[in-house]
């Protein structure tokens, strides 16, 4: 096929220039690491961050009354409102919103969090409808498959068109009046592809129903701004950003923040307790229960500031020409199926396919050889794959970091892989 | 280097030629089995002789390399066995795949081709593909034929 990518795109894709800011990446030149969207690698930026925070500030945050423990706190309220800037969650002067912000473990507790709380919120109960679409990762169905099966509500499933869109007369198909929440991903972590979240919460509104958006696949690689989304709830996790393991961010509008009951009770959640009742502190105290990853928080500061040294939106630009190069040069293997879109340009980070008559398990194992490190499975999306008719596919996902060399390294290993499987190696 | 000391031109003949992938029509014990992980599925079936012994192996099914070659290889040693020798040599086969039986001697001596799977015991993902037609069979052997449930490496 003709290249889409010119021979000056080509070249800004050349020997990248931020392997040097990961220790991992850069003391291991000779890996290709190609699955960020499973998890990103960590610049040095955030582990001395996460180390200095136990070395200069280490106290439980929130109820000590000394110093330490005051800077621990500020630690925590800082990132949070780092994030809130960084997703746009701002008030109409522009000021962050840092009670819109929560810190969960990650993107699956915060639409956990949601599934346990919106119901109570929204009154669901039979003959109510939860809208999901068919490309959701596991953490945004098995939820509301829990919440429908306990209330008698409907699981409903927004489907694709044959050039994997959600088209908007299947939104106005299926989010119709008896619908109360609508929770779709934002993009897919199998086929990479970007859904209209702005389209999808203007029609969940236009029914009376609340809208979640999972960014876990589209916070680290595309600018998210939650007020021009126009959603309700944003969940996502640090770790796939280049952030620490274990934090995730479920953002919420203020409001029904407040209207939800707690998800987990105990320590640091509460203003007041009695033998038989508590008051609640107010968001985002409420849903934050025990004692928090204080470091964790500290080290996500420093991601974001590191990820806006360099601007999103370079990201954004330094990725789509990666993802356009790695399609291509995927497509131009002929015993190769690119699983989603043909066209390179729809897919954000990630990219699936098919080697024909070869288990992707067996060319994950192979690649693994050349140190090519790719997913193969279901990718905790087997409603979606079951959909496509696949039973599982092979996945490589890039980031910023990544250079034309991690792609051309991954042909190669697929030639090889066809080779061994077909006796011209 | 053990993924590429694993996928040698011994272990891909199995793959691309394999000698007892078919529909055994007098089969006297048959069984399914399943490895969700990979969405490999097997059947497998033998036919005992009269003399108590194995007369022959075969399997269809569809899965990743490691576990079609691996139904192929067992399918060829488990000739000519009696029950007990079999479900002996599936012990050994899961001694070796997890790592705890590592005399190589022994280990080519009763696991004849089978013993080039060795490899997987560095390979935890592919632990259960490798081992899927030897438990199916084990549990075919132990039931005799009695169970219905399709043995599952889950």
């Amino acid at each position: 096929m003709s290249s889409v990518l010119t021979d000056s795109e080509v070249a800004l894709i050349g020997a990248s220039p931020y392997k040097a800011d990961f220790p991992l990446l850069s003391q291991n030149p000779d890996l290709v690491f190609l699955d960020s969207a499973a998890t990103a690698q960590r610049p040095a930026a955030v582990l001395d961050a996460q180390r200095s925070f136990y070395e200069t500030m280490n106290a439980n945050p929130l109820r000590g009354l000394y110093r330490l423990s005051v800077e621990a706190t500020q630690a925590i309220e800082a990132a949070r409102t780092h994030v809130a800037r960084f997703i746009g969650a701002t008030d109409d002067a522009g000021a962050p919103q840092t009670d819109s912000i929560v810190f969960t473990r990650n993107a699956s507790e915060a639409l956990n969090l949601l599934a346990h709380t919106l119901p109570q919120v929204v009154g669901l109960g039979p003959g109510d409808d939860v809208v999901i679409s068919i490309m959701e990762h596991h953490s945004n169905l098995i939820p509301w498959q829990q919440v429908c099966a306990a209330t008698g509500a409907n699981l409903v499933y927004l489907r694709l068109d044959d050039d994997y869109r959600i088209t908007h007369a299947e939104l106005e198909q299926k989010i119709g009046p008896r619908a109360k929440i609508v929770s779709v991903t934002h993009v897919s972590n199998v086929l990479g592809v970007q859904n209209d979240v702005a389209a999808i919460a203007a029609r969940a509104h236009e029914v009376g129903a609340l809208c979640i958006a999972d960014g876990a696949q589209s916070v680290p690689h595309v600018s998210v701004d939650v007020r021009a989304l126009g959603c309700d709830f944003l969940a996502f996790s640090a770790h796939k950003l280049g952030g620490p393991l274990g934090i995730g961010v479920l953002w919420g509008r203020p409001e029904l923040l407040d209207a939800m009951p707690p998800f987990l009770t105990g320590g640091e959640m509460i203003d007041s307790v009695t033998e038989t009742g508590a008051v609640w502190s107010p968001a985002p105290q409420k849903f934050e229960a025990g004692t928090q990853d204080a470091a964790g928080s500290f080290a996500v500061d420093a991601c974001l500031t590191y990820v806006e040294s360099l601007g999103m939106d370079a990201i954004e630009r330094r990725e789509r020409l990666l993802a356009t190069y790695l399609c291509e040069r995927l497509q131009e293997l002929p015993y190769l199926t690119v699983v989603g879109p043909t066209d390179p340009t729809r897919h954000v980070g990630a990219v699936s396919f098919d080697v024909q008559g070869i288990h992707p398990h067996d060319v994950a194992s192979i690649l693994d050889m050349s140190n090519v490190c790719i997913r193969a499975g279901h990718h905790c999306a087997q409603p979606l794959l079951t959909y496509l008719g696949w039973h599982s596919t092979c996945r490589a996902s890039i980031a910023f970091y990544n250079d034309k060399n991690d792609i051309d390294r991954l042909v190669d290993g697929l030639e090889q892989v066809w080779g061994i499987f077909n006796g011209s190696r | 280097m053990e993924v590429a000391s694993l996928y040698n031109a011994q272990f891909m003949d199995h793959v691309t030629h394999p000698d007892y992938k078919y529909e055994l029509q007098d089969a006297t014990h048959e069984h399914d089995g399943i490895n969700p992980s990979c969405g490999d599925e097997l059947h497998l079936a033998i036919r005992m002789g009269d003399d108590g012994r194995i007369e022959e192996a075969a399997y269809t099914g569809h899965g990743c390399a490691v576990s079609m070659a691996s139904a192929d290889m067992m399918s060829d040693l488990m000739v000519g066995k009696t029950p007990e020798e079999a479900l002996a040599l599936c012990e050994l086969f899961k001694g070796m795949i997890t790592g705890t039986e590592k005399d190589d001697d022994k280990l080519e001596e009763q696991l004849d081709e089978a013993a080039i799977l060795k490899d997987v015991s560095h390979m935890p993902a592919r632990v259960k593909c490798a081992q899927l037609a030897w438990r199916t069979l084990a549990e075919m052997l132990r039931s005799d034929g009695q169970q219905a449930e399709a043995t599952s490496t889950e």
